[in-house]
């Protein structure tokens, strides 16, 4: 049979303001029917440019060269989508090519019902009444998985969870039924026991409706679970192309290499954690905590006449000097709200959570100003984090001056080298605007930041998931060495089990704003007692197709008995 | 894009002066946007220079009405003594033009000055903090949209100068009208901006190491805040001058003795319009057309520029071919600042909310 679709030596060139910039060279690759192809690398690899061309979705500020030869799922007839007319490309897309988009909730028109948004794929592309397209939207709906697809169909986007929020976008570029459908990053933006079912959606695609799929991703686990064959893109070339398996089991190159080595796996941290317990001092348990919550409640205020909102429920959990205390939960768990409300960002409405001996539940600024020099934050989005109009040592010098240890910045700059060099950043770089930066050295200039009043407690708040693999690896290496090197006690909050792992002495699993799970690695992950604990560990797939194969297994017996 | 290979590349700093605003937005442009901004550019700068220079530039003085020769008579059509002819009043055509550019300036500045700095100082204060003052202050400022610039003009003509229109009065009068109008745009802009600012994470962190509000709303948020400042400006400038020529226009204006003033020149040449005398109200109804239509011109395409949507780029062409840079091609499609100017700093910044042009 012919390939669903054949890329020859594509090249894209974007004109930006930096002058043309190439973002793919020279890639080759073709899908056969029915297969599941993967492309990896990392943000700016070209993967998602290259995708984009086969459906021709390239801005108008791009130039691609080279051929996409499309093909109908039967094979019937074939187009270059490069060389076609803007009106035989729109009638390609949907029926030879779709596209599930990594965000559902924008994928998604918020105004219209989902099974009008399906019904107008489908009248777009043939002669079909209102009531035939309804029904089409409705079987689709019922094939993807969404329970009750007869009422549902009528459904506005807001009224379904994420998850089936994606459903809903991949019934929509299943309904026409195309032989290929490139999928963006379709579980990024997705929780783990979450990502775990679109995979088996997916794969049911494939099995069921005979489509292909490209697949791109960052995440290796994803690429495990699902592809047949894998092309690892690096700065806008093939760099490996392999079957899943061997690909995983005997990379060729260099890049391919270090990027399965720097995937964080779980289990990985815990002899770490138990060596570094093993060397504290006797007496450590007895000394006072750094960090005590009790009965800890957070409720977010609800609209006029309307309940709040609670976001914490009843946790508890103390985090002792130079301990690392891992949260791990989903988005909406609350394991951001305790972080902020640590740093005294989110007020505590219940309970007690006492920070350094000073409590929080009802504090006041100016009593609390004193203790702040004592917490360190690190947030989530390096892009956003640092004021984009001062250079990177004033951002650094920032606290120092707030806490009048240094009368302005260039009088905290010998700090502030000592602080870069710290986190390995060259001492020129304090001279750099923040944009200037990338992402992983804009993280470590944050931890320059919330290390310059060596601070006994250090708030991390996602800090790596905005970043690559390779660079997360790098950042949280330097993590581990700072934190052993300072022995600065710390809260490194993730929804990343494998992450949190490489980190933590002791593992704390939030559910809903509840504390369903505490231990230390071994326990949390060697043995979960909560079924939530057991299925979220489940749910992570690893970067094998072998032992992920055997996992899927059990996270169905799991389901099952859930 | 690992993390050794970007930090062995030293990206060097551009020159100080192409950094300014303006003449940074000037090389970004190219083709038709380039050719907008030239022009308004040019306009702008023979309106400024002959504000500056009319002195020199113009033959006789505004309320001249006698020359060497005698008077020089009313209505007279151009000729060699007098280029662009002279006036119902008497007074000579080009002279006026040249002079009235230095009352439109005039206006200019003061409507712009005094409205920017209790503007801006509201929406920050009113952003930054929220609660009841903000509300308040947001209600006053949709019931003052609601209030006709014009009559404000009048009322406010015969407060400060009793109807008597000298050059004072009859700048301070379109000056403080057209103020009451425009603080609540320079209110709204920084405090949308202020509001975005204030839940971005680099705002948080200056409040968790504790740094007192007066230094995160001056340090952190105002700075960050008045990228979209410099069209506004522009846009306010046009309308300042289009309410003053109107007071002159409606018989409010600065009576000639005091000062030149295009609005006044145009309402005396209504009459000779229908009888064939086409210089009086030619030229000064040009003059207001194209200082608006240069500062407007300079104002749209910094808007165009700042957003990378709408900025148009050279094509791609076989040389020259840059390494990649991952950061501008992330998100070819994505959602990009739909309206901030970026000013001297020409961050790549991607921002999740719309605030709306203020066009």
């Amino acid at each position: 049979m012919t390939d669903v679709v054949r890329i020859d030596n594509l090249n894209v060139t974007f004109a930006t303001d930096g002058g043309a910039v190439k973002a793919v060279d020279g890639v080759s690759l073709r899908v056969a029917p029915g297969e599941v192809l993967a492309i990896v690398g990392e943000s700016g690899s070209g993967k998602t440019v290259t995708a984009k061309t086969i459906l021709g979705l390239l801005p108008e500020t791009a130039i691609a060269r080279g051929a996409v030869i499309l093909s109908s799922k039967d094979g019937s007839n074939s187009n270059d989508v490069l060389a076609v007319s803007k009106q035989k490309l729109r009638q390609l897309r949907g029926t030879d090519v779709s596209m599930v988009f990594q965000e559902p909730s924008t994928a998604l028109n918020p105004v219209f019902t989902v099974g009008w948004q399906i019904a107008e794929g489908i009248r777009s592309h043939g002669e079909f009444t209102r009531k035939q397209a309804r029904a089409k939207a409705i079987e689709i709906l019922g094939r993807v998985g969404i329970p009750d697809p007869e009422s549902r169909v009528d459904y506005y986007p807001h009224q379904f969870s994420g998850g089936q929020k994606q459903r809903v976008v991949i019934a929509m570029a299943l309904v026409l039924d195309p032989g290929l459908i490139v999928a963006d990053e379709p579980t990024t933006a997705l929780d783990v026991t979450v990502q775990a079912e679109i995979l088996d959606l997916l794969r049911r695609c494939r099995d069921e409706f005979g489509t292909a799929i490209v697949l791109i991703t960052h995440n290796m686990g994803v690429v495990a679970d699902l592809a047949d064959r894998v092309v690892v893109m690096y700065e806008g070339k093939i760099v490996e192309e392999a079957l899943a398996q061997e690909l995983f089991s005997n990379p060729q190159h260099d890049y391919t290499k270090r990027l399965l080595g720097s995937v964080p796996h779980v289990g990985h941290g815990t002899t770490r954690a138990s060596a570094r317990l093993a060397a504290r001092e006797p007496d450590w348990v007895d000394q006072a905590p750094v960090v005590v919550a009790d009965h800890l409640e957070i409720q977010y205020p609800g609209r006029l006449g309307k309940p709040g909102f609670t976001a914490v429920d009843g946790v508890s959990f103390v985090i002792r000097s130079g301990e690392v205390l891992g949260l791990v939960g989903e988005s909406g768990s609350g394991k951001t709200t305790i972080g902020r409300a640590m740093g005294g960002l989110t007020r505590v409405t219940g309970g007690s959570l006492t920070v350094h001996g000073h409590e929080m539940n009802g504090f006041k600024e100016r009593a609390f100003k004193k203790v702040r020099s004592d917490i360190g934050f690190v947030f989530q989005d390096p892009a956003s984090s640092f004021n984009p109009l001062l250079t990177i040592a004033e951002c650094v010098a920032e606290p120092l001056v707030v806490h009048g240890r240094a009368a302005n910045p260039r009088a905290a700059r010998k700090r502030v080298n000592e602080l870069l060099e710290a986190v390995q950043l060259p001492r020129t770089f304090g001279d750099r605007y923040p944009h200037e930066l990338s992402g992983g050295q804009r993280q470590r200039a944050s931890l320059a930041r919330a290390l310059a009043l060596e601070p006994s407690l250090l708030i991390a708040d996602e800090p790596t998931s905005a970043l690559d693999v390779s660079v997360q690896a790098k950042v949280l290496e330097l993590f581990a060495e700072i934190q052993a090197e300072f022995g600065f006690a710390a809260l490194f909050i993730s929804h990343d089990l494998a992450v949190v792992d490489i980190l933590a002495d002791r593992i704390a699993v939030l559910y809903k704003g509840k504390l369903v799970e505490e231990g230390t690695g071994a326990e949390v992950l060697g043995a979960p007692k909560d079924p939530y604990t057991q299925r979220l560990l489940a749910s992570l797939p690893v970067p094998d197709p072998a032992a992920q194969a055997l996992r899927r297994g059990e996270l169905l017996l799991l389901r099952a008995a859930g | 894009m690992t993390t050794l290979t970007t930090e062995a590349t030293n990206v060097p700093k551009a020159p100080l002066w192409t950094r300014l605003p303006v003449v940074h937005q000037l090389r970004q442009s190219i083709g038709l946007q380039r050719g907008m901004l030239v022009v308004g550019l040019i306009i702008t700068g023979v309106f400024i220079l002959t504000a500056i220079f009319a002195p020199l530039l113009a033959p006789y003085g505004y309320s001249q009405l006698r020359g060497d020769n005698g008077l020089f008579g009313a209505q007279q059509a151009p000729s060699g003594e007098h280029l662009l002819g002279t006036t119902v009043g008497g007074y000579d055509v080009l002279s006026r033009v040249i002079w009235g550019s230095q009352t439109a300036i005039t206006v200019m500045v003061v409507a712009v000055l005094l409205s920017i700095f209790a503007g801006v100082a509201l929406g920050l204060v009113s952003g930054y903090f929220g609660g009841w003052l903000d509300r308040v202050l947001v209600v006053i400022c949709d019931a003052v949209y609601a209030f006709p610039a014009l009559l404000l003009a009048i009322v406010m003509g015969i407060v400060i100068s009793g109807g008597r229109s000298d050059l004072f009065g009859g700048i301070l009068a379109a000056a403080i009208s057209i103020t009451v109008v425009f603080i609540p745009q320079y209110f709204r802009v920084i405090r949308a901006e202020t509001v975005r600012i204030k839940a971005e994470a680099y705002v948080e962190s200056a409040r968790v190491l504790g740094a007192s509000n007066g230094r995160i709303m001056f340090r952190h948020v105002l700075r960050n805040a008045t990228r979209t400042l410099p069209l506004i400006f522009t846009l306010n400038a046009s309308e300042a001058l289009l309410t003053l020529a109107g007071l002159g226009f409606i018989g409010f204006g600065i009576e000639p003795s005091s000062a030149a003033e295009w609005g006044y020149d145009l309402n005396k040449s209504l009459s000779d319009v229908s009888s064939g005398i086409w210089w009086t109200s030619l030229f000064p109804g040009l003059a207001i057309v194209l200082v608006v239509l240069g500062i407007t011109l300079v104002g749209e395409s910094l808007n165009d520029l700042a957003d990378p949507r709408l900025r148009s780029r050279r094509a791609p062409g076989k040389t020259a071919v840059a390494p990649i840079t991952p950061a501008e091609i992330r998100d070819p499609a994505g959602r990009i600042d739909p309206s901030g100017i970026y000013g001297s700093l020409s961050t790549p910044r991607v921002r999740s909310d719309g605030l709306e042009s203020t066009s």
